[in-house]
């Protein structure tokens, strides 16, 4: 660990401050929208009486998940003691942090009355896991700070890992709260199962795996550091098992629907006949989100190309997204079952499959809840030492030697 | 002291007296229906039998609470709120149809109230379920929460609200059982209206009052509650179901 070499970015490039200027503009433009919406009301958006949460909860739900997620990397260093991945170990903590500010922006900035976010703040109701949540948020924020002060400062350096044992806790705690918020919801049979939880966390593995290998490739070649093969196939190699955990939850949360005659609508919903759905299924999650990564990442004919590894990140992120559009959207679409047995049709659109499209305002929201992330992360690595000098081989193997 | 003074006094006395007693006397002939100042019993349970076999193909009761509560629409389907919804039912198999009219259930246990962060949503000690406006902050949950679909969010600026009634941009909101009649001692719009323009389906009550029709009725005869399954013991119940 002594012998690893963190130091700043540069950050005087002109393509730096393009990236920022870029981040930028999308954060404004998410500000722009989240006014948008508030000044007129939610119904310029997609979103209606019967899907209530719409693609910023899509967006806000990914970042939150992939937040806690990406803090793998640290844990993987910090609590089971891989010398390999303690080189990441500031990223990985950095990551967490500006992914889960990004994705509580954009839940936050989507409420109805969003300057009523001191209620939130003082009143609770803690049998929500709602409120849980809240708690938890804020927890993470406080404990991956305190983890990452034991990683920059010397003399702290000796409670490293029982900083990295809490967060590493914490974080699972943490997307079981996520998970939970849909695990929770009795009356809507596409949820209301306690494998939400676990999936959850297994879907945090995979999607802040993939976020982590595309920024961490994204930071080396900007700043000029080496990233050798070592780091990289490990990476890659772990993002493939978790992306094969997340397939894994998916068939059997399916299996156990197709077993239960009265889930059985709901599966011919998602995997057959719900319109948009179960194409999202099949092409997003299942083809694109799991079947081609894990193609790209062991197939030995292209598995070392650096090039399949980020293609392969960038396709378990697009179908990380899909995967919750489906569940979140299509979960709201199909309709509620309320008299089994009973065609039902109402002027509230009881009964039939709920139309939804994304509106612009809500992909810019999300999208800049996305940007504040990344501008977040670009600017603390130009102010504090996150990125370690070299990432090369002989340099990784010196320091875990 | 001149005979005068004396009456003068008397009469003084008699108004003094009068004016120490009257609010007594009032509280007496407000014993029945609770007042205004007085806050909700759990002695009490309010609640709604409608005998759908009477449920006529009108929507007098729809008419009657969105005039009374003040809800409007904008001419928007989707994300106009309804408090109340006449649904129609047609059986899979026989093709049997009914209609119905569909609110908020008033559970005993309402999933709203459980998953909403902020305590906004909550069930009065007499049953009826709400939604404080001061407090929610628009999350949307209680609506992904109820099973019945009962709840509205209000997509844009509202107009016309009646004092009774407060609504809001960005809040959530849902049938009320008409509380603020209800706390007067009156029957929710819906009932009234359907018993005067209607099939006269609905009986609104105390559900834990031996002397109350409902009571007796749900007592004698056989009912059943939306999503019985899930044990949420709603305080609006359904004959001919």
């Amino acid at each position: 660990m002594a012998s690893v070499h963190y130091r700043e970015i540069e950050g005087d490039s002109g393509g730096y401050y393009a990236l920022l200027g870029a981040l930028g503009a999308l954060i404004l433009a998410g500000l722009g929208a989240a006014w948008y919406m508030e000044h007129n009301g939610h119904y310029v958006t997609g979103m209606s009486n019967r899907i209530v949460w719409g693609m910023p909860h899509v967006i806000a739900v990914f970042l939150i998940v992939a937040a806690s997620g990406v803090l793998n990397v640290a844990s993987i260093a910090s609590v089971f003691g891989r010398d390999l991945y303690k080189p990441l170990a500031r990223l990985s903590g950095l990551l967490a942090v500006t992914l889960l500010a990004g994705g509580l922006a954009v839940l936050v900035l989507d409420l109805g009355r969003p300057e009523r976010l001191i209620v939130a703040m003082t009143h609770y109701n803690f049998k929500s896991i709602f409120a849980w949540n809240i708690f938890l948020y804020i927890g993470f924020f406080a404990i991956v700070a305190l983890y990452l002060w034991t990683l920059f400062e010397r003399r702290m350096n000796g409670y490293t890992r029982r900083a990295g044992v809490l967060a590493f806790l914490w974080r699972l705690v943490l997307t079981t709260g996520t998970g939970s918020i849909f695990g929770f919801l009795v009356g809507r049979e596409p949820y209301n199962s306690a494998l939400l939880a676990p999936m959850f966390i297994i879907m945090s593995f995979s999607f802040g795996l993939a976020i982590f290998v595309l920024v961490l490739m994204a930071a080396c070649r900007g700043s000029g550091r080496a990233l050798g093969d070592v780091v990289l196939n490990r990476l890659k190699n772990l993002l493939g098992v978790f992306v094969a955990a997340v397939l894994y939850f998916v068939v059997v949360y399916h299996l156990t629907n197709l077993y239960i005659a009265r889930q059985h609508e709901v599966e011919r919903f998602v995997l057959w006949d719900g319109g948009i759905y179960p194409v999202l299924f099949w092409l997003g999650q299942v083809l694109i989100g799991s079947i081609l990564p894990l193609v790209l990442l062991f197939s030995p004919a292209v598995s070392r190309s650096r090039r399949a590894i980020a293609a392969a990140a960038v396709c378990v992120i697009l179908g990380g997204l899909v995967q919750l559009y489906v569940l979140i959207i299509g979960g709201q679409a199909y309709p509620q079952l309320m008299f089994p047995e009973k065609e039902v049709t109402s002027s509230f659109f009881d009964g039939v499959v709920a139309a939804y499209a994304p509106s612009l305002p809500e992909v810019v929201l999300g999208v800049g809840g996305m940007a504040l992330a990344l501008a977040l992360t670009a600017v603390a690595v130009k102010v504090l030492p996150f990125l370690p000098q070299s990432l090369a081989d002989s340099d990784v193997n010196s320091a875990t030697a | 002291m001149s005979p005068d003074r004396r009456q003068f006094l008397g009469w003084g006395a008699a108004v003094a007296a009068g004016a120490a007693l009257a609010p007594a006397f009032r509280l007496i002939e407000l014993a029945q229906a609770r007042s205004p100042e007085e806050a909700a019993s759990a002695l009490q349970r309010w609640g709604l039998l409608i005998d759908i076999t009477k449920c006529a193909d009108c929507d007098a009761c729809v008419t009657a609470c969105h005039e009374e509560n003040g809800v409007t629409g904008h001419g928007r389907p989707r994300t106009d709120a309804q408090w109340i919804r006449k649904v129609s039912l047609r059986d899979k198999r026989t093709g049997y149809a009914q209609t119905l009219p569909l609110m908020c259930q008033h559970c005993e246990h309402p999933p709203c109230v459980d998953v909403c962060p902020t305590g906004a949503s909550f069930r009065r000690d007499d049953g009826i379920v709400l939604v404080d406006k001061h407090t929610c902050i628009g999350c949307r949950y209680c609506v992904m929460a109820c099973p019945s679909g009962a709840r509205s969010f209000v997509h844009e600026a509202v107009s016309g609200q009646k004092p009774d009634v407060p609504r809001g941009q960005g809040t959530v909101e849902a049938c009320t059982l008409c509380v603020h009649r209800v706390d007067r001692g009156e029957t929710p719009a819906c009932v009234e209206a359907c018993n005067r323009d209607g099939g006269k389906a609905m009986v609104f009550g105390d559900l834990s009052d031996p002397s109350a029709e409902i009571y007796r009725r749900l007592r004698a005869e056989p009912s059943t509650q939306v999503r019985a399954d899930l044990a949420l013991n709603t305080g609006v119940r359904y004959q001919g179901l």
